[in-house]
């Protein structure tokens, strides 16, 4: 059975990825070395926030999170810590709340604008407001991280996942995922993990 | 003298089955911000080689395994139909097991109340373990980590639904395995 299902597996990607599951969304998005979409959305500051934006990039940490998840709530320090660390060796961190305020108020414009003072957000959190962003990227819960690096083509993906193997416990991490990822990309050298999983929130749609 | 006493109750624990065990004494009494299972919570608490074994029972018995939280409010949702679809189809031979992923910080506080209000009869199991890159692919490969999800199994059958259910979608899945 085993066996079956690892030989199986490469081809049940690629007919769940055109078919779907039981007509749920299936992993659509983007994969590993696609393009991903700029997009323009608001910033608690008001402003209208693009990856075209920043000129001097050489990449970003685009992080689907939130204020209500309690595993983005885990992350919130070691998202700020990537900020410190990244931003100014050309990754910044872009956090987008892909949550519908409707279903989920904890998430609305204004309590980001309050949980970001709270905690003195260093990067844009951002609203994707008519929830079209987050479907495109694939984003399928929160906190869910997309490295892209700039080159002539676009911005493009290079690593999709968690932040790294231990939320409960930033002191028990043993494998710094996005941040291995980021120094891989940034001294050209071969990303060694690409893709990672998580329990997280699910999206509210 | 604390950090004995802590230890004394956490090999208790080990001692009583496959419970959450860590590798190393020395790490333990150095950790002193271990949430160390008690007496309070009145579930087993399993890191992923604990819970393996209640994937893949053997036997007559159609296994429904959700993986829920009390914090994901579309587990919530769909609890009721889960709890209405074990009482009708327990004579069956089905069983239930809610795996929750609850938070350590949370057990003591809403898991436990929220089992007893809801007065949950599917066996609640507590599946904490925070190396889930490692775990997510043993439970179903193309799993991505999203909760509510569920895992119906029998000897003959094993599918993995990463999403959530309806009473009636559950009924129809679940017909497969006990029909």
């Amino acid at each position: 059975m085993k066996t079956l299902k690892s030989i199986g597996f490469a081809l049940l990607l690629t007919v769940f990825s055109s078919f779907g599951v039981n007509d749920y969304p299936a992993a659509t998005g983007y994969g590993i070395g696609d393009i991903a979409a700029d997009f323009s959305l608001k910033n608690i500051d008001g402003e209208m926030v693009s990856l075209l934006d920043f000129n001097t990039a050489k990449g970003f940490l685009v992080i689907f999170t939130c204020n209500t998840c309690p595993y983005s709530v885990a992350y919130e320090d070691r998202i700020i810590a990537l900020d410190a660390k990244y931003k100014s060796l050309g990754v910044p961190v872009i956090a987008i709340n892909p949550n519908n305020p409707d279903i989920q108020p904890g998430d609305s414009f204004d309590a980001m604008r309050v949980r970001a003072k709270e905690k003195e957000f260093s990067f844009p959190y951002l609203l994707d407001d008519g929830q079209e962003v987050y479907p495109q990227y694939g984003a399928q819960r929160t906190p869910h991280v997309f490295l892209l690096e700039k080159n002539e083509t676009g911005n493009m993906v290079r690593y999709i996942g968690a932040i790294d193997d231990n939320y409960q416990d930033a002191s028990q991490v043993e494998d710094k995922y996005v941040e291995d990822a980021v120094d891989a990309m940034l001294s050209g050298t071969e990303i060694e993990v690409t893709l990672t999983k998580a329990i997280g929130c699910g999206i509210k749609a | 003298m604390k950090y004995l006493s802590v230890f004394t109750l956490l090999m208790l624990f080990v001692a009583c089955g496959s419970k959450k065990e860590k590798e190393n004494t020395e790490e333990l009494l150095t950790e002193t911000k271990v949430e160390v299972p008690n007496s309070n919570i009145p579930f087993p608490i399993y890191d992923f080689d604990g819970l393996e074994p209640l994937l893949k029972k053997e036997g007559d018995k159609t296994y429904i395994i959700n993986f829920w939280a009390t914090w994901c409010k579309p587990c919530i949702e769909e609890m009721p139909y889960f709890e209405r679809t074990y009482q009708e189809q327990k004579a069956s031979g089905v069983e239930m097991i809610l795996v929750s992923l609850d938070m350590p910080s949370m057990w003591e506080k809403r898991l436990v109340p929220f089992v007893k209000k809801n007065d949950l009869k599917g066996e609640v199991v507590i599946l904490d373990d925070p190396k889930m890159n490692d775990w997510i692919p043993k439970i179903d490969t193309d799993w991505q980590g999203g909760i509510p999800a569920t895992l119906i199994y029998n000897k003959d059958r094993r599918t993995f639904y990463p999403h959530g259910f309806t009473y009636e979608e559950l009924n129809n899945e679940l017909n497969k395995f006990i029909n």
